[in-house]
């Protein structure tokens, strides 16, 4: 029974070890940062250590924007590290290339990957979902609906592998080479951020619409029987009716799949490819946080070093996004929910 | 304007105002996009399933289902993934159903309202949105390395095949840390599918069971639980579907993706019965597992091990299925036969 104690152990863990590593990452940064700003003013050349070889495949063009960084003049040959400093690149940086000899800690660009595969996800599973939901308690049969939700579920089911797989081998070659390269010249990666958040859009499908459908199947009768009784179209009762009162909970159900987009990690590691950039073109190579941190544990790191550091901070990083997310919509479902009785 | 003046002899037809035409097309337009998304979803998952079939055709073969990864893909097969993806699984059942129903159970009839169970109860939804690669890390951090605090602080465990009774205290990328993972992963999912089934037993039930002295625990044993069995293997072994196919974790505590070995060197059921030593073996060892596979084929850009993962995909799949329709069939059974 006490049990569930260890389920609030298992958060208290997470976030106090996520966060102390976040801390030494911090300072390990800090640490990095100081050897090169040492670096480029050239006065401890011997204070240069351990230029790591880098052994992942990351595209050859070395990070050259090193001098154009806005660094502070620093006036002692071996600067202090600071955690305010480091903290601040994490945040704000806008390189990200802790695996190089020269380091940039900067979180934005995997932010941005992150979003842009979540974005396009939510423009196709939003409409979508929401939609089939509508489709399920409006109109459809009961029949129908025997058929259709236990279709969805098998599709909610499918392991994340597989829809990577998917990405990469159908989706790209067979919908969107054809579509935006031939059709409207776009040039194509065989990673891009679009497969990615296409099929991340299709996982999100079943949450969003089983769950906006039993919000919307617990619209009373009454409400609708009204709206008939006042002369309405089956169209008028269903959106300008039922929608709005079970808006809430559609809307709970829209952060909870944006943020399961946000942590779905395969099948965005396997189609979005692993190169970190500050971009929004869809068709290009990209890397979010959950694919940075799959793509450092499956090189063979050595505890301790930053790049291995590094994963704990973008981890914690992308935990305390997704758990806002999360809380934002039991939120959103409490505060905004319409009781009917 | 002549309708109108042709009087009562015959009904006029009645004038329909065109803006209720036009509405009325609207809302047949509206059902129809919602019928073709509604759709959509069933489109993908037959254009999944085809392009996974066809790809792995000729692929699948008894040799794919009995042969060690291999670096060459005409002789690669997963039977490695299929002994680490079963052993997994049992062992992660095994941890996280009792304790999962032991919370469901003492949240549902023992717990009372009080901040702290409510505080547990907002916690639990919020873990179960925890992405599945956080576990990954925490599983790394916590059973992997066991925060480095027995020293040895390799990736790979030295020597994790000669285990015969010992038990290497960080316990590595071995069979024991993926199902501590995963069963940190599955916990909220069966507590709250635990919690829902024991929800629906009626109290009269509980009440009938009072009345006739019986004590709490007597009446939990005998009353609550039988009850509630159906939907608490259902939500289980749907829980179970959902870590079988979960490869983020995995990947983050450091399983090898190409290994010539089945876990305590069981590679077939006779083993199991010839050599039981073998079994404590089991929990210690290195191990593959199914997904790990496909991606790690998925990763490589020879059109042949993409047919690999595709056929593994077949296999992982099939497996599910089986799975699933296990937790179909126990619904439909035991709703047939409990009625109050």
């Amino acid at each position: 029974m006490l049990s569930i104690l260890t389920t609030v152990g298992i958060i208290a863990v997470l976030v106090t070890e996520t966060y102390s590593f976040f801390q030494m990452a911090a300072v390990e940064i800090a640490k990095r940062d100081a050897a090169e700003v040492a670096q480029v003013s050239a006065v401890a050349r011997s204070k240069t250590t351990e230029a790591r070889s880098n052994g992942k495949d990351a595209p050859g063009d070395l990070p050259e924007e090193g001098e154009a960084v806005a660094k502070p003049v620093v006036e002692a040959a071996v600067p202090q590290p600071s955690m305010r400093r480091a903290f601040l690149e994490f945040a704000t940086g806008t390189e990200w290339a802790p695996q190089f000899a020269e380091k940039h800690f900067g979180i934005l660009p995997l932010l941005c990957g992150t979003l842009l595969v979540a974005g396009i996800a939510s423009l196709i599973g939003i409409p979508i979902g929401l939609a089939s939901a509508m489709y399920l308690s409006e109109y459809a049969t009961p029949r129908t609906r025997s058929i259709v939700k236990p279709i969805l579920e098998v599709l909610a089911g499918i392991p994340t592998v597989v829809y990577g797989y998917f990405a990469l081998v159908f989706i790209t070659p067979y919908l969107l080479r054809p579509i935006f390269s031939s059709l409207l010249g776009f040039e194509v990666d065989v990673y891009n951020a679009a497969s990615a958040g296409v099929t991340v859009g299709i996982m999100i499908i079943p949450t969003i619409s089983s769950m906006s459908e039993d919000v919307l199947r617990a619209v009373p009768r009454g409400l609708r029987e009204a709206a008939y009784g006042l002369g309405s179209t089956k169209f008028d009762v269903s959106v300008r009716v039922v929608l709005p009162a079970a808006l809430s909970g559609i809307f709970a159900s829209f952060l909870l799949a944006v943020s399961r987009a946000i942590g779905e990690t395969m099948a965005v590691t396997i189609a979005a490819g692993q190169n970190p950039q500050l971009t929004l073109n869809p068709f290009l190579a990209i890397e979010s946080m959950t694919a940075y941190i799959v793509n450092v544990s499956m090189g063979d790191t050595p505890a301790g070093s930053v790049e291995y550091t590094s994963i704990y901070a973008v981890a914690m990083t992308l935990f305390l996004i997704t758990l806002a997310t999360n809380i934002l919509s039991q939120v959103v479902l409490r505060r905004f929910r319409e009781v009917y009785q | 304007m002549s309708q109108e003046v042709s009087g009562r002899s015959d009904w006029p037809k009645p004038k329909v105002p065109l803006v209720v035409v036009l509405r009325n097309q609207f809302g047949r337009a509206f059902e129809w996009i919602c019928l073709a998304s509604t759709w959509v979803g069933m489109v993908v998952l037959v254009v999944l399933l085809a392009s996974v079939i066809w790809k792995s055709w000729g692929w699948l073969s008894w040799d794919f289902l009995s042969h060690f990864d291999s670096f060459r893909p005409q002789r690669a097969g997963i039977l490695a993934g299929i002994w680490g993806s079963l052993w997994l699984i049992l062992l992660t059942t095994l941890i996280s159903v009792p304790v999962g129903v032991g919370a469901a159970l003492y949240l549902e009839e023992y717990a009372k309202g009080t901040w702290l169970t409510r505080l547990i109860q907002i916690n639990l939804s919020n873990l179960a949105g925890v992405p599945s690669i956080v576990y990954g890390i925490l599983g790394l951090t916590v059973f992997v390395r066991m925060f480095g605090l027995f020293g040895n602080n390799t990736v790979v465990d030295a020597n994790p095949f000669s285990v015969t009774g010992r038990i290497p205290l960080p316990f590595g990328s071995t069979i024991i840390s993926g199902a501590l993972t995963l069963s940190l992963l599955a916990l909220p999912v069966v507590i709250v599918a635990t919690q829902e089934a024991l929800r629906a037993v009626p109290s009269s039930l509980r009440h009938a069971s009072y009345a006739l002295g019986a004590t709490k625990w007597q009446t939990i044993r005998h009353q609550v639980l039988p009850a509630a069995m159906p939907g608490i293997s259902t939500g289980v072994i749907l829980a179970m579907s959902r870590a079988v196919g979960e490869t983020a974790p995995l990947v983050m505590i450091g399983i090898p993706t190409y290994l010539a070995a089945t876990p305590g060197d069981i590679s077939n059921v006779k083993d199991l019965v010839t050599n039981p030593q073998a079994l404590i073996d089991v929990p210690f060892s290195m191990f593959t597992a199914l997904p790990m596979l496909i991606y790690n084929w998925v990763r490589q850009p020879r059109e042949d091990y993409r047919s690999l993962a595709a056929a593994g995909i077949v296999v992982l799949l099939v497996f599910l299925m089986v799975l699933n329709s296990v937790a179909i069939y126990i619904r439909q059974r035991f709703q047939k036969q409990i009625r109050w």
